[in-house]
């Protein structure tokens, strides 16, 4: 757990003993119940939540707090689930979103 | 149904519920966060007196309190539009929908971003990011980082980044374009980081630095932008350096820096790579006010108060009957100040729906916001002052010319 701030020199301790299982992308995963999507991910070394749509490149956190839709996931078939807000819970699935298969339709006349 | 609903459980929206509650009305807060506290949950710094101001610990006893008072607190609950109907106010959130006749909004600030070239790779993320985090969250936002952009909250969160042994390579300033123009301009910098100096002491004799409150002023002020930039908290301030581009391939694996001339201008050749896993953007922040935006409230754009502001009187009335503001939505500013303009909105929300007379509290809440104002220990913005008597200005304004409209 060396990516977790376990001990620290001002706030109490956390306890890193209860965790919880979820799955992103079909693989498990443990994390701590009170934490949130993004957090647990990170914990475990996981940065790319999800691709960008059309050009397919790789996106993360950028605002942590649920203003820049950045970290959007797939939670238990629900889609659009900010990670930064949600937290994990046990058995909880995760996908990450990925490229859209066809290109988004760009809508100009001379496009038609 | 709810006699009052507040929208957002940071300080300023929680100090007002309690406000209302002490006075028997039944109050609603509703906020899209996990927990209760806003963005006061991340702070953590050391007071002047020694004692440490943690933000959890702060939120979770007005949380109780308010609890307690039976305040209920709706969480992970996003609201995404209000309208006036009739004489109501009706909230629409991503499960419910809610009228009310006093509408509080205590969204608070969201933090602006610098546009650099591979900002959105996985690794990059705002400085407030970062602290939640860590503080919140307890997880590393990485083991190596670059914070672009040397301000009051950079600062802060660096210290804070410190303390749980997260390693701050460097903070530089962003390369100069349009929307860096003040922030990437290393004289304007310069003049705003005095104003973070104060922070430093019982900090740096904590950290076994050297560098001493005075030191730090002379240092910056009198050898004006030295070469290897200046210290604080061990980590290396660059106003002569500047980021001009973060690198990776599918994830930050460092930032292209260069030297940078006293006007912010990039001196070809001097490029260097300095590796980080992740990246931290601080561009500032700005009141988050779309909800009082689609309200339908005038706003004036007041830059001592970090933006575009919603019109609104001393007692956190907007020009909208029913709407109040308190807190970050008002100025940027800390989480002291927020609290107590919360305590005047929830007094004035009392005295409107016709419950009490509380002119005499409201006069003596406006003040303490003053007081509260002039005690803070984080200011965001040195004229914040100026931007209120601004704000003030505008009220009078709009008064009266609705006087001449209706005479
Ligand atoms: C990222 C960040 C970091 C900060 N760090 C510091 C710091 O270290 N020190 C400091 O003194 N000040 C800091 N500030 C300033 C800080 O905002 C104030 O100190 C204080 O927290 C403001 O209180 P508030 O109640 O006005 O707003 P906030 O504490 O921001 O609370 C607003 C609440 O409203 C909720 N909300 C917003 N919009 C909606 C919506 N549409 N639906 C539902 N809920 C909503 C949010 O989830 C949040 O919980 C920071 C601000 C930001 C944005
Ligand atoms: S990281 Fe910005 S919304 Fe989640």
């Amino acid at each position: 757990m060396k990516n977790r701030v376990i001990d620290h020199p001002v706030l109490d301790s956390i306890d890193e003993q209860k965790t919880i299982s979820f799955t992103y992308d079909g693989k498990e995963y443990k994390g701590l119940p009170h934490e949130s999507i993004a957090a647990a991910l990170l914990a475990n070394g996981i940065r790319t939540l999800r691709k960008h749509e059309e050009s397919g490149t790789p996106r993360g956190i950028y605002c942590n707090i649920g203003h820049c839709f950045e970290c959007r996931v797939t939670v238990n078939g629900q889609q659009g689930v900010r990670a930064c807000l949600t937290r994990v819970s046990e058995g909880m699935n995760v996908a990450s979103g990925e490229k859209l298969l066809t290109s988004v339709k760009d809508w100009r006349p001379e496009n038609d | 149904m709810t006699d009052i609903l507040i929208i957002g459980a940071g300080p300023a929206g929680l100090s007002a519920a309690i406000t209302i509650a002490e006075h028997g009305l039944n109050v609603h807060v509703i906020d899209e966060y996990m927990d209760a506290g806003g963005r006061l949950l991340g702070q953590l710094y050391e007071e002047p007196n020694g004692n440490w101001w943690n933000g959890i610990k702060e939120s979770n006893k007005l949380a109780e309190k308010a609890s307690n008072l039976g305040v209920k607190i709706s969480l992970n609950t996003s609201v995404n539009n209000i309208e006036k109907i009739d004489d109501k106010w009706v909230v629409y959130t991503d499960t419910n929908t809610y009228s009310t006749s006093h509408l509080l909004l205590a969204t608070g600030a969201a933090e602006e971003p610098f546009p650099i070239p591979g900002w959105t790779l996985p690794g990059v993320m705002s400085v407030g990011a970062a602290q939640v985090m860590t503080n919140v969250q307890r997880v590393k936002p990485g083991e190596r980082g670059v914070i672009i952009g040397v301000n009051v909250l950079s600062s802060a969160i660096a210290m804070e980044l410190n303390l749980a042994k997260i390693d701050v390579a460097t903070i530089a300033l962003p390369k100069i374009n349009q929307i860096t123009e003040e922030s990437g301009n290393p004289e304007n910098v310069l003049n705003s980081l005095l104003h973070v100096a104060h922070m430093a002491p019982s900090a740096f004799v904590k950290f076994g630095s050297k560098l001493m409150k005075n030191d730090f002023m002379k240092k910056l002020g009198i050898t004006f932008f030295p070469k290897g930039g200046v210290k604080m908290w061990g980590i290396p301030i660059q106003l002569r350096k500047a980021v001009i581009e973060i690198y990776g391939e599918e994830r930050v694996e460092g930032v292209k820096m260069a030297t940078i001339s006293p006007t912010g201008e990039v001196i070809p050749g001097t490029e260097e790579n300095i590796s980080a896993d992740f990246v931290c953007i601080a561009g500032g922040l700005y009141p988050l006010a779309e909800l009082a935006a689609v309200a339908g409230c005038p706003f004036h754009l007041i830059e001592e108060l970090g933006g575009y502001v919603p019109l609104h009187n001393n007692r956190m009335e907007t020009t909208l009957d029913g709407l109040y503001v308190a807190g970050n939505i008002t100025g940027i500013e800390g989480a002291k100040v927020a609290i107590s303009q919360g305590v005047t909105a929830g007094l004035s929300i009392v005295h409107n729906s016709g419950k009490q007379k509380l002119d005499q509290e409201i006069a003596a809440s406006i003040q303490a916001i003053e007081k509260t104002r002039e005690e803070a220990y984080i200011q965001f913005h040195p004229d914040v002052k100026e931007g209120k008597k601004k704000l003030q200005q505008y009220w009078e304004a709009h008064k009266s010319s609705k006087q001449l409209v209706q005479s």
